[in-house]
């Protein structure tokens, strides 16, 4: 084990951070930009576990897993950013509810 | 030893009181400035759990890149950021509700959380002592060879994103006089310049 710092408390912190990432996601129901913020919250716990678990498990996959999320969390961030700026565009609001203005 | 757990836990604590005001600050542009705070503190938690590639790569990806993004995007947008606090606490109970029913069940999980015996022989890559070879050149030597493809596919990933994010916001304006460089080259002399013959006491029409 590469850390004297028992495996419960790295998944007791990223379990505290994915579950403020998802109270964001229902507190901030209107502003896209904070969901959007919530997300990376609790992708990074994600990350938080597989770092923990390589860690213990004194094995090296779970840090390259842990890179391929990063890697989709920032493809991720830049596409939502993308399509927030073009909807901010065409509609001069980004409130989640106007969104669902489709669905007829 | 004792200095580990110390560090640890000034990480965690500021880890998750920057998280938890990044979803309660009112002014969005605290959030991302929180949300920087966040990663630089999980970047610390990572050095400690010995992912110090990792914890280098987090500051430089999501403090550098996407908290930069964020922030852009927070101040270009003229945003009426009042109107979308409203309700707020509306979705309050709910939230709390689902939140504390989720952070119950994951504690729950971690609190019986037992390991198979042999299951640190189980993984495919052992990780070298830190003496031998560090973090990164363990990392590298993983990412080249066993998961090179994954590695292309994750290059690929960051490809179509970009692609996209430019597609997506990419505007032609009609109406603006741009300088045309295809057309200043392609320009011949004689459609520019026309010698002309002007007799004596007459004028030219051109």
């Amino acid at each position: 084990m590469a850390t004297v710092i028992p495996l419960g408390h790295f998944l007791t912190v990223a379990a505290i951070l994915f579950t403020l990432g998802v109270l964001g996601i229902f507190l901030n129901r209107k502003n896209v930009i904070i969901i959007l913020m919530s997300i990376e919250l609790m992708l990074l716990a994600v990350n938080l576990n597989l770092v923990a678990f390589s860690a213990h498990l004194n094995d090296m996959v779970g840090q390259v897993f842990a890179m391929f999320v990063l890697t989709v969390a920032a493809a991720e961030a830049a596409i939502g950013l993308a399509i927030l700026v073009v909807y901010f565009r065409n509609r001069g609001t980004v409130a989640v509810e106007d969104i669902s203005l489709m669905k007829g | 030893m004792l200095i580990q757990f110390i560090a640890f836990y000034v990480f965690a604590a500021v880890c998750v009181g920057s998280a938890l005001m990044v979803i309660a600050a009112r002014n969005p542009v605290h959030s991302v400035l929180f949300l920087i705070l966040t990663f630089f503190n999980a970047a610390g938690i990572f050095v400690l759990a010995g992912a110090e590639f990792l914890a280098m790569t987090l500051v430089i990806v999501y403090v550098g890149a996407v908290a930069v993004l964020f922030l852009f995007v927070v101040m270009m947008l003229d945003i009426n950021f009042v109107r979308l606090r409203q309700g707020f606490m509306q979705y309050l109970p709910i939230g709390a509700t689902v939140g504390a029913l989720l952070l119950v069940e994951l504690l729950l999980v971690i609190g019986i959380v037992v390991d198979s015996p042999d299951a640190g022989g189980l993984g495919g890559a052992p990780m070298p002592p830190v003496e031998r070879q560090s973090n990164t050149h363990a990392l590298g030597a993983l990412l080249y060879t066993r998961y090179m493809y994954l590695f292309q596919a994750a290059g690929m990933v960051l490809l179509v994103a970009m692609i996209g994010a430019i597609v997506l916001t990419y505007r032609v304006r009609t109406g603006v006089r741009k300088q045309s460089i295809a057309a200043q080259v392609g320009r011949h002399r004689a459609d520019a310049v026309e010698m002309k013959k002007v007799a004596t006491g007459t004028g030219v029409t051109l």
